[in-house]
């Protein structure tokens, strides 16, 4: 079992045609994912890795019965491909593009809330259920099959942590990178329902990071809510406070939300044991186990 | 990208904000003539990024020719907060009775806009917020619809500014809104908002944030962009668009990916070390951008050793393996020891072009880091 994708996903890939498009849409092609379509404006009736490529997601969506699409367009174009995406009929968007503007993604996020279409990311490394699937640009050879959800703000973090994992034996239902960025379609609670409710899933990992207040509200949804057992993550401990932020967005905050402190002891609180190294997390998945 | 208080100022005054006269200034002659074109009294301001400026001395109010000249003597040239001040804001005074807290800007909780009035203005407003949350009004803004002229004295009111300026204060949040809309800013400010003794409202400060990822579709802002005087090594990393934090420690850390590199402080700290820098090459990086990130580090005298350690998915091990040999070729014996760690997409590839006569190899991140720390004189583990 797994969340949001399993080989029966079909997937069009929006920007196939493009330098990153073309490259991993290949890497998910021999991952076995099953690529139906490409979207891009003006490219219809062309062909990338024998995949036919349409002129609009719609019009690829119904020809090719695709239920996903992932998203690997350039900054400048990203939000009206995201508009493109959840205006059809497609289930779920992964969006891999890094740099969008944030109030882009405010209207995009406004938007999204119409739907009930799921969106991962954007600036994210995808979605993947070892050995069905990958929707992004994970590298699949690290992950293997198993019994741990993964959630994660960070994409190179993920991959460190499920290399820890996988080295132990701890295969993957579902890994999703959810996206570091201060606008995101689905968050670290929506990732845990769907893995609450996934009964191939025993345990959870939750990586997050400095910033925003996230996990915070994770902690207090799993305290609430959740059954299956969570090991979390935090890293920046020792980032410096304040570099980035900016002014305004500290008062919207306030001034002690969003450390690595705040955010330990929440999940401790929420009986979440927070590794202090990926190693140690793994050590704690083991012991929920 | 933070525009100059200077700066923001003239993009308000465009809208139509109500702002003092002011010229900027960069010399003590220069602060002299502006306040005699402008008339006494005038407020002296540094001009540099950094908050807090007349807590710190950067800002002085002055009466006559004496005052002006002692004030500009003082604060220009001067070091506040790591900047050095080369030019001051020369600002007709305002001669007011009530100061308010007037700003716009992205509430990611919400991912909505958020507009704030406050009319305990003029103070710390981080900690207005922190103590007495219920003295800032608050309304969210719908992204597709702008904010509403009712929303805008919805807060005001909400905020208790009085009935005689609120129509006025109103004018200046939802001008404020329009800016932060039309130009992608991360927030738009003013603490304070004076209101005189002839119930006038003036635009006493200027604060306005540019989201660096919409920096493509507004050129004129831009344009505006100006080299901070920075330490050596961040005006460095600005040129070969790192993200780069210089620290205290003496551990070197380079990685790829802001969570990996957290990640990697975090361990040299807990493994007894003192990282020296936050460096994340970002994705995708080739072998120049690889070799560029060690001259960084290098360049930081405080370090005594580095660790390498990249995680590849969208970035290839064997670019980032040949970015480390074309590097460290051009030395005889390396400066200070490299520990190397490279997992993930072409990582075999990578590890066997790798040379790693002059290198230190580990398999794993914690073994990497606990090496570096060793190197560095730290405890290990």
């Amino acid at each position: 079992m797994s969340v949001l994708v399993d080989d029966d996903t079909r997937v069009v890939v929006q920007g196939i045609t493009g330098g990153e498009g073309e490259f991993h849409a290949g890497q998910m092609i021999e991952y076995g994912t099953n690529v139906v379509a490409g979207a891009v404006p003006g490219r219809g009736g062309e062909e990338v890795h024998g995949v036919p490529v349409y002129d609009t997601v719609s019009r690829a969506a119904e020809a090719e019965n695709a239920d996903a699409s992932v998203v690997l367009v350039p900054p400048a174009f990203a939000a009206d491909a995201l508009f493109e995406a959840l205006d059809s009929p497609v289930d779920l968007v992964v969006a891999i593009t890094e740099g969008i503007p944030a109030q882009d993604m405010a209207k995009v996020y406004k938007r999204l809330s119409e739907t009930d279409t799921h969106l991962i990311g954007p600036n994210c490394p995808g979605v993947i259920t070892p050995g069905e699937a990958k929707l992004g640009i994970l590298p699949g050879n690290i992950f293997s099959s198993g019994n741990v959800g993964l959630i994660s703000r960070s994409g190179t973090l993920t991959y460190q942590v499920v290399d820890n994992l996988t080295d132990r034996g701890l295969g993957q239902t579902t890994a999703i990178g959810i996206g570091g960025d201060p606008i995101i379609g689905t968050d670290f609670v929506d990732a845990l329902s769907l893995f609450e409710d996934d009964p191939a899933t025993d345990a959870i990992v939750m990586c997050g990071e400095i910033g925003g207040s996230d996990e915070e509200e994770a902690a207090e949804y799993i305290d609430a809510n959740m059954d299956t057992p969570v090991a979390g993550f935090i890293a920046g401990r020792t980032a410096p406070p304040g570099k980035r932020m900016g002014h305004a967005g500290a008062i919207v905050s306030g001034s002690g939300a969003g450390t690595a402190e705040s955010k330990i002891e929440a999940l401790s609180e929420a009986g979440v044991p927070v590794g202090d190294t990926p190693e140690e997390v793994a050590d704690n998945v083991e012991e929920l186990l | 990208m933070r525009l100059h208080e200077y700066q923001a100022k003239e993009v308000f005054a465009e809208a139509g904000l109500p702002t003092p006269d002011a010229e900027l200034a960069e010399s003590t002659d220069e602060v002299l003539a502006a306040a005699d074109s402008i008339g006494y009294p005038v407020a002296v301001k540094a001009q540099v990024h950094v908050g807090g400026r007349g807590k710190a001395g950067g800002i002085e109010l002055v009466e006559s020719d004496d005052e002006a000249r002692a004030a500009a003597d003082s604060i220009l040239g001067m070091d506040l907060k790591g900047y050095t001040v080369e030019r001051v804001l020369v600002e007709a005074a305002v001669d007011f009775v009530d100061e308010l807290y007037v700003g716009v800007t992205m509430d990611r909780g919400e991912g909505k806009p958020v507009a704030m009035v406050s009319s305990e203005g003029g103070v710390n407003i981080e900690e207005v917020a922190e103590e007495n949350p219920e003295a800032i009004a608050r309304e969210h803004v719908d992204p597709a619809f702008g904010m509403h002229p009712y929303q805008a004295r919805r807060a005001v009111y909400d905020a208790g500014v009085e009935d005689d300026v609120a129509s006025d204060v109103a004018g200046v949040l939802s001008t404020l809104y329009d800016l932060w809309a039309d130009s992608d800013a991360e927030d738009t400010e003013v603490n304070p908002v004076m209101v005189t003794s002839d119930r006038e409202v003036v635009c006493a400060d200027a604060v306005m944030n540019i989201d660096d990822d919409a920096l493509f579709r507004h050129p004129d802002l831009a344009e505006m962009e100006e080299a901070a005087a920075e330490d050596d090594l961040e005006a460095k990393a600005n040129e070969y668009g790192f993200d780069y934090v210089r620290l205290e420690g003496n551990v070197g850390i380079i990685g790829n990916g802001a969570g990996l590199v957290m990640t990697t402080l975090d361990l040299v700290d807990y493994y007894g070390g003192a990282p020296a820098n936050f460096l994340d090459i970002g994705g995708g990086a080739k072998a120049e951008r690889v070799a560029n990130a060690l001259d960084m580090v290098f360049s930081d005298e405080n370090v005594d050793s580095v660790v390498f350690n990249i995680f590849g998915g969208i970035t290839r091990g064997d670019e980032v393996a040949q970015g480390i040999n074309d590097a460290i070729a051009q030395f005889d014996e390396l400066p200070k020891p490299i520990v190397v760690r490279l997992a993930g997409t072409n990582a075999e590839e990578g590890m066997e072009i790798l040379n790693t006569d002059a290198l230190d190899v580990e398999e794993t991140l914690e073994g990497a880091v606990q090496r570096a720390v060793e190197h560095a004189g730290g405890e290990g583990q």
